[in-house]
């Protein structure tokens, strides 16, 4: 996994009339025709496929990231509960493809949340009128936004520093990269001693398959 | 010393260990389950680091999210989407390299995955059980620790038969009273993600408690657990009793003899102590509860049947008021409308939360009344080849063909549209599923989510109702 340490760059506020989009979901971030692929990568041309394109197939020109300002956007901000329904990595995947490794938004839904973390993308928690005030800024005609994990500050074009909240266990595996089945399998012998008192107290899972 | 909720008794009984510096502790899993879409990419990340699958025997795939719902009997070749076909032939060959039992599509005992595992017996109180798939909150019904997990997590199991994880926080849902006659664990479930909103569960694993849940049979239990995701809780618990000993007792993978009997002395053991502290407490009383239906574009989006659909400038938060005003035009609805006698087009019966035995003898109930109406296009997909050749046996195959709807062959089909079972823009579709997301069951298609009872009414009378 790729580490996350600093980010300079434009951010792309996704927005329906004006208001940050809350609950968007999972399959709006990735429809599943885009689902059929055994691949990690090249997932970008799926990412909110039904918003920017029209039903005709071509382009929709008003969707923030069709916008030139927004092609390069490393940064995306959004409402409530972000990522919320199934459980396909493929979303995050699609915005790493896209080249999105940051979201801002006031919360998000767990299994989402968890997948973006395996997949180096820091999924940043900020008040809802802060996300709103950053919204607004990323609307401006400088869009420039650094984030910076190590002080767990998003710097807003305006020069505002905004500090943010992350778990120090989920912060020190994005910051160093660290990749989770190694670090289990360093604990192989916990595993061992656990299997072999499983087969004593249950021993009817033992057999079952 | 106090007490501990179910959740709390299962995380502790398979706690390999703790990890201080990153906060999490790996949990032993008893039971992963896979399925063609979201494991291609975990095997080849084995494959690239030269890693093995530590436990193929507590392993079990079933080819469910693609696989086209007519015949199957012709195998990968009548598959005529090609990545599809690609997907489910890298499952084949995955399982095949590791020794993972499969039951791929056509054989008998294939199905949805939350179908199947039940079905074996594979499912069993007091297990941790994960998925690459959101709705495996399902098997929670069992008094298992059961959810979803992305493809990293499903390469990290495969890898170390382990997950790590943080732990969730303790909600109790209390359903106090009985439900009213007519009205299905879907209605509660819906009625129940109104109240406490999609994200409403966010942070938590839920437990189903009270009188109404204990009056539940397995198949209803497994549909309110099935939706815990859609209140934005990732697992669900109902505490096993008589119900679940008596739904598991004698399949296949059940224990049998004195296993049986070792087994059900511990299930007895999980339940949560009178003293257990929760971080949440949410009441609700059964006889409230009236059949549900959604209006909008999230599964909080639902009203009684006897309802309106809400007007948003009557409300006071803007985010709630932003996302009604984007569904309502999405729906082609209008505020204040009354949702019974909007037409559908489009029937669907079936998906991980209402495909079940229980599920197609209430749907054909309503379908021995009448016939599909005119325009109108139904659908019935049962959960699994076990579901199918059940019905078959008690006929409700020509009753529903007799009506006019589709005997489909098992699979997840409609509900998320990865195969060709989806709507044209604009179709309204009167569907058992779980999501009404934009576009989910196809561009521009409307979906309004109820249970097989109000599906089947609405496929004879062409209207919600």
């Amino acid at each position: 996994m790729k580490p996350f340490t600093k980010l300079r760059t434009t951010a792309a506020p996704l927005t329906d009339k004006g208001k940050l989009m809350a609950n968007v979901d999972t399959d709006m971030i990735i429809p599943k025709q885009f689902l059929k692929t055994t691949e990690r990568v090249g997932l970008a041309e799926g990412l909110f496929h039904e918003l920017k394109t029209l039903p005709d197939g071509s382009m929709n020109p008003d969707f923030v990231l069709n916008k030139p300002k927004y092609k390069g956007a490393g940064v995306l901000i959004a409402g409530e509960n972000f990522g919320c329904g199934s459980s396909r990595e493929h979303a995050p995947w699609a915005l790493l493809d896209q080249g999105i490794t940051c979201v801002i938004a006031p919360s998000y839904a767990d299994i989402f949340f968890n997948n973006s973390g395996k997949n180096g993308i820091l999924a940043l928690r900020l008040p809802q009128e802060i996300c709103e005030k950053l919204a607004e800024q990323a609307g401006g005609g400088n869009s420039v936004f650094e984030i910076d994990l190590e002080h767990q500050t998003v710097t807003g074009p305006d020069g505002t520093d905004y500090r943010f909240e992350i778990d120090p266990g989920r912060k020190d595996k994005l910051l160093n990269g660290l990749d989770d089945i190694a670090m289990t399998l360093q604990r192989a012998p916990d595993i061992e001693r656990f299997e072999a008192q499983r087969k004593l107290t249950t021993p009817w899972l033992e057999t079952i398959g | 010393m106090t007490g501990k909720t179910l959740y709390d008794k299962i995380w502790d009984a398979h706690l390999v260990g703790e990890d201080a510096a990153t906060g999490e502790a790996v949990l032993y899993i008893d039971l992963h389950l896979i399925h063609e879409v979201t494991t291609p990419q975990a095997f080849a990340g084995l494959k690239a680091a030269g890693r093995a699958v530590r436990r193929p025997d507590l392993t079990l795939a079933v080819a469910d999210h693609n696989t086209p719902t007519e015949n199957q009997a012709l195998g990968l070749a009548g598959v005529r989407d090609e990545a599809a076909r690609n997907q489910l032939t890298a499952l084949t060959r995955n399982v095949k390299e590791h020794g993972i039992e499969f039951f791929p599509m056509g054989e008998l005992r294939n199905g949805i995955v939350h179908v199947v595992g039940p079905e074996q017996g594979r499912t069993q109180p007091g297990m941790t059980v994960v998925c690459g798939d959101s709705h495996t909150s399902t098997h929670g019904a069992f008094g298992a620790l059961a959810h979803g997990i992305g493809t990293s997590e499903v390469e990290h199991v495969l890898a170390t038969q382990t997950l790590r994880a943080r732990k969730m926080k303790n909600m109790a849902i209390e359903v106090s009273g009985r439900l009213n006659e007519g009205v299905t664990a879907k209605d509660l479930a819906l009625h129940l993600i109104a109240h406490i909103g999609t994200a409403g569960g966010t942070g938590y694993v839920m437990e189903y408690r009270g009188e109404a849940i204990r009056a539940l049979s397995m198949e209803g239990r497994m549909t309110l657990c099935n939706l815990s995701i859609e209140g934005g809780a990732r697992a669900g618990l109902i505490a096993p009793d008589e119900v679940t000993f008596d739904y598991v007792r004698g399949r296949p993978a059940a224990p049998k003899g004195g296993a049986w009997e070792l087994a059900e002395k511990h299930w007895r053991t999980l339940y949560s102590d009178d003293d257990a502290q929760w971080d949440e407490v949410v009441h609700i009383n059964a006889a409230d509860i009236e059949p549900t239906v959604t209006w909008g574009t999230s599964p909080e989006q639902a009203i009684a049947l006897s309802g309106k659909v809400p007007d948003p400038a009557q409300m006071t938060d803007p985010i709630k008021r932003s996302a009604a005003t984007r569904a309502l035009d999405y729906m082609g609805l209008e505020a204040g409308q009354r949702i019974a006698g909007t037409p559908i087009q489009r029937v669907f019966i079936g998906s991980c939360t209402n495909s079940r035995i229980e599920d197609l003898r209430a749907a054909a109930e309503v379908a021995k009344t009448g016939k599909v109406a005119d325009g109108v296009r139904a659908m019935v997909v049962p959960g699994s080849g076990l579901v199918r050749a059940q019905a078959e046996s008690e006929g409700l195959d020509t009753v529903f063909s007799a009506a006019g709807f589709e005997w489909r062959e098992p699979g997840c089909s409609m509900c998320l549209g990865m195969n060709p079972d989806i709507l044209a823009p604009g179709e309204r579709c009167a569907s058992t599923s779980n999501r009404n997301f934009e576009g989910r069951q196809g561009r521009g298609g409307r979906t309004h989510l109820m249970s097989p009872y109000l599906a089947a009414r609405a496929a004879i009378s062409g209207v919600i109702g």
